[in-house]
Formats: C-alpha cells, structure tokens, sequence
C-alpha cells in the first residue's frame, strides 16, 4: 500500500521536558492505526505535531515525501489533507451544524455555495446530524457535537484523519454513538490515526495498534499481537489494567 | 408670574417650555457624538487590540519581529497615556495646542469626534485584547486544523465571537461617552452639558436645570442600554431551532420547531 505519512526520528520537548522520544512510523493508505497509553506517554502531542498544531523539535514529517516541518508543503494546504477531530470538539460557536461544515470548503478550498453544501449534507446524514442543521453547537449533545465535528473534518476530503481522544470528553451513554460513526469510516477505507482509551475499539476496528510509553513507541503491531501477546512487560501491564475491569 | 415665585414644578416646565429646543439640540449633539466616536473607538480599539494579539511567527526574520514591537510599543503607549490621563484635559490639550502650536484650528465637531474616539479606543484596545483572549483556544485549532490561514481564523471564527464577548463592554462605554461627552463643554461643544450651563447661567436655577438636564441624559443611558440587550439578544439567535425533516436539500417540506427546553419537537 502507498504511504501517505512517515514520521522519522520524531522528538518534541516543551522547555526540558522531552515528551517524544525518537518516534519512527508509517501511515499507509487505509490504515486505522489506534495509538494506546497512558496519560502523559506523548500519544496526543504526537498527534498534535503530525497535524503542526506543535512544532517539533526535530526529526522529519514527510507527507508524500515532503517534508513538512522544512516547509516543503504550505502548511494550510498540508492541514486540509490531513484532518483533526479534537477531545472537546471545537466546532465554530458562532455557526450553525451546517455552516460549520461549509466554512472550510468555500474559503480554504474555494468550493461554490451549492457544492459545499450538498457536500456538508452529504457527510451530515453519514455522522446521523441531517435533522439539525439549523442548531448552533451549544444546542447539542456532545455526542452530537463531536459527530458533527467528524462531518466538518471529513467534508474537506481528507487523505487522513486524525482522532485525538474523541470519546474522552463524553457521557458514556454517548460513547456508542461516536464510535459507530468511526467504525464505518474505518469500513469505508478512511486512513485513520486514533488515539484512544477504548481497548475494544483499538482491538476490533484497527489494523495496527501502537503502544506508547514515555514519549517512545514501547510497541506496535497488528490488534491480536498486542493484545492477544504483547512482547514488552510494559505493555502487558497496561493491557492488565484494562482486562481487570 | 416671575421665575423666583415659581415653585420647584413650575420653574422645570418653564425650562421645559423655554429651552425645549436647545435642550434637544444639546440632547441630539451629545447623542450625535457619543455614537460616532462609540463607533469609531471600537474601529480603533479593534485595530489595536488585534495587533497587540499577533504572536510573531516562529519562522518571521529579525526584521518582522522588530517592526512589530516598535509598533506594539508605539501601541502600548496610546493605550497607557490615553487610559491615564484625564479627557477633560486632552481636549484642551489638542484643541488649543493645536491652534496655538501648530497654527491647525480644528473645528469644534471634528475635534470633539477626535478627543472621544481616540479616548475610546484606548479603552477599547484592551477590552478588545480581553475579549480576544476570552474565546476558548480550542476554537483557533478547530479553525486551523481545517486548514484556515491565521487572517482567516481572526476574521471568520475568533473576532466574531470576541465582538458577541464584548458587547457589554461595548455598551457600557457608549453610555459612558454620553454621560462624558460633557467634558467637550471646556472646548464649547454646545452638547447637554453646554445647554444646562447656559440655561442655569441664564435664569439661576441651578437645581431645576439640573433635575431637568439629568432626566434627559438618564433617558439617553436607559434607552440605549435596553437597545444594546436587544442587540445582544438578536446576536445570541433564538434558543430554539428548526429541525430539517426529509430532504434537506430541497428544503420542500416544512420545517419542525424543536423546543431545546422541552427537548423534542412540538
């Protein structure tokens, strides 16, 4: 399969404290790749300098072979290849569903007001938020919000999109919802990069899971060798943890 | 009857019915000013306080970074010497340094506008700055994760909600500058103030013309606070909004209102 992202020798630090370590590896074309660990281990802000909303310290980004932290690709263009679906949602308070998933399209990718909006519908009835096209985000659920911020996430056509933790700011009786909407992304062959606490979703909805331990890859590869027999102590007893429950 | 036989009541009619004009002319000046420089301040204060926002950027020369603190300091000090002196003295400080210093006779009107909205802006700058400051960062990423330009995300995502965030601010100091408009008098703008000045001075009737003149200018402030809520409200849109049933994109069928307090349709 064609690799869209390679990340080489990644490294991040904040002042002195190194929160990634060397991070080597590959997004290939419908990947679903789940990023698992604990708090703190770099998971986000791994995902956070794929999408340059932190600037890494060093190390290479290529996208397509270009590499990203040098310039290669504009960044704004880059970020519209590449998407973000966010913990807290971040949809635009002050638009409705709709014009929140129209916005980007008419002004970043110049697209008409009849194609970004059949465009916008489109995604909106795949996420189940057709009816509320005229709500502002804070007439919604959170469940309901971050479905919506998928929509807007996806209505740019993304090669790749990223989930950084979407279901850690939710009820868990809106858990469900969201995950459904993930799993027939990953069905319809949507390259994604999901960082994760929900051990089932990383198990049955991914082809490669990545462990992630002090800012270093601990260990990666296919759902069954994680979880079924992980290699590394370490990463056995962060899966313990989960089991027990 | 003369003026020193009237009782209280009597002598605010007289006023009323002598100076009804030139009261309404003061009335109609004060208002006249305190909404254009109210208007101009936030242009002003809106330029300012995005500006003081802007972080350099990490991959900006010596010389970008450079321009831009000489200009946030030229800023900076706007913001301090206009926020901390009193306007009473800034207005005969320009108007009649002005004159005398540079031979430039401003008019009354254009020297007014320049000493309120200057004033104004100052204050405005930093409210903006807060304001800007007050929008939940989530919203930069959500707006720059979908590949929005840093103008872009200013223009379309934060300013809007940064305007919704100061709209009191913005009405409080409309309502200051009515009532403030009255320290133009040392400069002879015939506004409220002037008028009660005049009419006081001219019948000795401190106490009436002064009932008379605080009435009017409490009508001004109320009236204008009730029309910025109103603003405020129709800003905020309703609490309720309408459900798209079947084709949405046709928009065909009616729409179903859905009632957020009672949570479903009606």
């Amino acid at each position: 399969m064609e690799t869209i992202l390679k990340v080489e020798h990644l490294v991040k630090t904040f002042g002195t404290n190194e929160v990634l370590k060397d991070i080597d590896f590959n997004v290939s074309k419908g990947d679903v790749i789940s990023i698992i660990g604990s708090s703190g281990s770099g998971k986000s802000t791994l995902l956070r300098c794929i999408n340059m909303l932190e600037e890494a310290t060093g190390g290479r980004i290529l996208y397509h072979g270009k590499d990203i932290l040098r310039g290669e690709i504009d960044e704004d263009t880059y970020r519209t290849k590449v998407g973000m679906v966010f913990q807290s949602f971040n949809l635009f308070n002050n638009y409705t569903v709709l014009e929140n998933c129209i916005i980007g399209q008419t002004h970043v990718l110049k697209r008409g007001k009849e194609e970004a909006k059949a465009k916008a519908l489109k995604y909106l009835s795949k996420v189940g938020m057709e009816l509320y096209i005229n709500a502002k985000p804070r007439q919604l659920s959170g469940g309901q919000k971050q479905r919506v911020a998928i929509a807007r996430a996806l209505a740019m056509d993304p090669e790749i999109l990223l989930f950084d933790e979407p279901t850690s700011a939710l009820d868990p009786e809106m858990v469900g919802e969201v995950l459904d909407v993930m799993m027939n992304l990953a069905k319809s062959g949507m390259t994604m990069l999901v960082v994760t606490h929900e051990m089932a979703f990383a198990r049955s909805v991914s082809n490669r899971v990545v462990y992630m331990a002090d800012g270093r890859i601990e260990e990666e590869g296919s759902p069954e060798e994680i979880f079924s027999s992980p290699k590394s102590q370490r990463t056995k007893d962060f899966l313990s943890r989960f089991n027990d429950k | 009857m003369s003026i020193s036989e009237m009782n209280f009541l009597q002598r605010m009619l007289y006023i009323l019915q002598e100076y009804s004009g030139s009261l309404l002319k003061g009335a109609a000046t004060t208002m006249a000013i305190a909404i254009i420089c109210t208007l101009l301040g936030c242009v002003i204060g809106f330029a300012v306080g995005l500006v003081q926002t802007i972080e350099p950027h990490r991959k900006d020369g010596l010389f970008k970074r450079g321009f831009l603190k000489v200009v946030k300091f030229i800023l900076n000090a706007y913001v301090e010497i206009f926020r901390g002196t009193p306007m009473m003295l800034q207005a005969a400080f320009i108007y009649y340094g002005m004159s005398s210093v540079f031979g430039i006779n401003l008019g009354m009107w254009s020297a007014a506008i320049i000493i309120v909205s200057v004033n104004t802006g100052a204050y405005m700058a930093e409210t903006v700055r807060g304001g800007i400051l007050s929008v939940d960062p989530g919203q930069r990423e959500g707006a720059r994760a979908i590949g929005m330009s840093q103008f872009q995300t200013m223009i379309l995502v934060i300013l809007p909600q940064a305007l919704r965030n100061i709209m009191p601010q913005i009405g409080n100091n409309l309502i200051i500058n009515i009532k403030d408009t009255c320290v133009l008098s040392i400069i002879g703008t015939v506004e409220l103030f002037f008028t009660f000045k005049s009419i006081s001075g001219a019948l000795y009737t401190y106490f009436e013309a002064a009932t008379v003149t605080m009435i009017i200018y409490f009508v001004l402030t109320f009236a204008c606070s009730r029309i910025l809520r109103y603003i405020e409200s129709r800003m905020d849109g309703p609490s309720n909004f309408d459900l798209a049933t079947t084709d949405t994109l046709a928009f065909t069928s009616g729409l179903t209102r859905y009632d957020s307090k009672k949570g479903g349709t009606c």
